[in-house]
């Protein structure tokens, strides 16, 4: 084993996850981010989506909606504008998230109310894809 | 002289307000807790936040982002965050008078953006044109109602409607101390680090700035609301505390007139019976 590195996950509402991880993938701005202890120190920005995380060989997840992550010295901080892990999702909720988004997109009224439901909707759909792993 | 009968209903009265306060204190005292946490938990984020900024700050960029641009200052903006309701000493009034202080200081053009009733209603009368007003926070404000805020404050100063924000806020210190504060909110001055490692950059290090810098501007937002909401909860926990305290002593004070009184009156009474009975023999 290549041994382990610190991931740390925070939010502008408190720590969400501080765990030692063997790998992490993340939704990375330009297409998924694979992190691996040492690696070189990098910066970059984050989408929607869902972060894997590997402890003791077992992968979970946590869905996240952008943000910023940051690699240096082993350990891994990802700067979340929302966080959730995969055990704290309320799956029942997304799925209505979801299905309101897309009702909403079918009514389409304006500009921002498009945005804000397209917005909604990769929330819930990246909540969902983060507790379907889980089983 | 008041009699005993009506000294006993103020003595009740007080006593009502007494119980009163009492609960108001200790309410403040359950919120001023979930407030102090939350300031707390929004500490880590905001550090690692600044972190990146000055690990940022030191690539050379073609052109400086307009959040860091520094403008000839015509046009200043004071974003002030006061509190909803009352009842919490000298929490408003204080930061007020501080803010007040200042605008007379500027000589450039002041305008207003205020969160929370207690400053609107304060300044609804002056001169000084309100660019925003924002109330009915809550308790228990959220990062995305402190989004809603800093996404107007960076358009109006991209705008040009502002060419300097400050915040003007309550620094919370203890429970029983906050103090009146006062941070530059725009343009968002470049911080200081040191020469670091060389890092990847991915996008590009200017894309990730123009992201990083308004989330920036939206932190320091949510901070300053939060340890506002703290401060107040602090203020008010004092306020009840000290008109409890009042109270009591008001209550002793007015149970001792009580009993005067109505010794006064048993001693009237007998000296009556007993110049009466005198006038007999």
């Amino acid at each position: 084993m290549a041994g382990t590195f610190s991931l740390r996950i925070v939010s502008p509402e408190g720590d969400v996850l501080k765990e030692d991880v063997e790998f992490v993938v993340l939704p990375g701005g330009l297409g998924e981010l694979g992190i691996l202890p040492n690696h070189a120190p990098l910066i970059a920005g984050m989408d929607i989506g869902v972060i894997r995380y590997t402890v003791n060989g077992s992968v979970r997840r946590a869905a996240v909606t952008g943000g910023f992550v940051e690699v240096i010295e082993n350990s891994t901080i990802v700067l979340a504008d929302t966080a959730v892990l995969s055990e704290e999702i309320d799956l029942a909720r997304a799925v209505e998230a979801k299905e309101r988004a897309i009702k909403r997109l079918a009514a389409r009224t304006n500009e921002i109310d498009v945005r804000r439901a397209e917005y909604a909707l990769r929330r819930a759909t990246a909540r969902i894809e983060a507790t379907e792993g889980k089983k | 002289m008041a009699g005993a009968q009506d000294i006993r209903r103020r003595i009740r009265s007080v006593r009502n307000m007494q119980q009163i306060t009492k609960a108001m204190k200790m309410v403040s005292a359950a919120k001023l807790r979930k407030a102090q946490l939350k300031l707390n938990a929004a500490r880590p984020y905001a550090s690692q936040l600044q972190g990146v900024l000055e690990r940022l700050a030191q690539v050379q960029m073609d052109e400086v982002h307009p959040l860091l641009q520094e403008r000839s200052v015509q046009k200043v903006v004071y974003v002030l965050i006061t509190s909803d309701r009352g009842l919490c000493g000298g929490y408003n009034a204080n930061l007020i008078r501080k803010t007040s202080g200042l605008i007379a200081e500027t000589k450039q053009e002041v305008k207003l953006v205020t969160v929370g009733r207690k400053g609107r209603d304060f300044y609804r009368r002056g001169k000084i044109e309100f660019l925003a007003e924002y109330t009915g926070l809550g308790d228990n404000p959220s990062y995305n109602q402190a989004k809603e805020i800093a996404q107007e404050v960076v358009r109006l100063y991209v705008k040009g409607e502002a060419d300097e924000v400050y915040i003007m806020y309550t620094e919370f210190v203890t429970a029983m101390t906050q103090r009146p504060a006062q941070i530059k909110l725009l343009p968002i001055e470049k911080p200081e680090g040191k020469q670091s490692k060389q890092y990847i950059f991915e996008p590009s290090p200017e894309e990730i700035l123009s992201n990083l810098l308004p989330k920036y501007v939206e932190t320091q937002i949510f901070r300053t609301i939060l340890e506002g909401k703290a401060s107040e909860q602090g203020a008010r926990m004092t306020a009840m505390s000290s008109a409890t305290d009042n109270a009591k002593d008001m209550i002793g004070r007015l149970s001792l007139a009580m009993n005067r009184a109505r010794q006064a009156a048993i001693t009237t009474e007998i000296s009556e019976i007993v110049s009466g009975a005198a006038a007999l023999e």
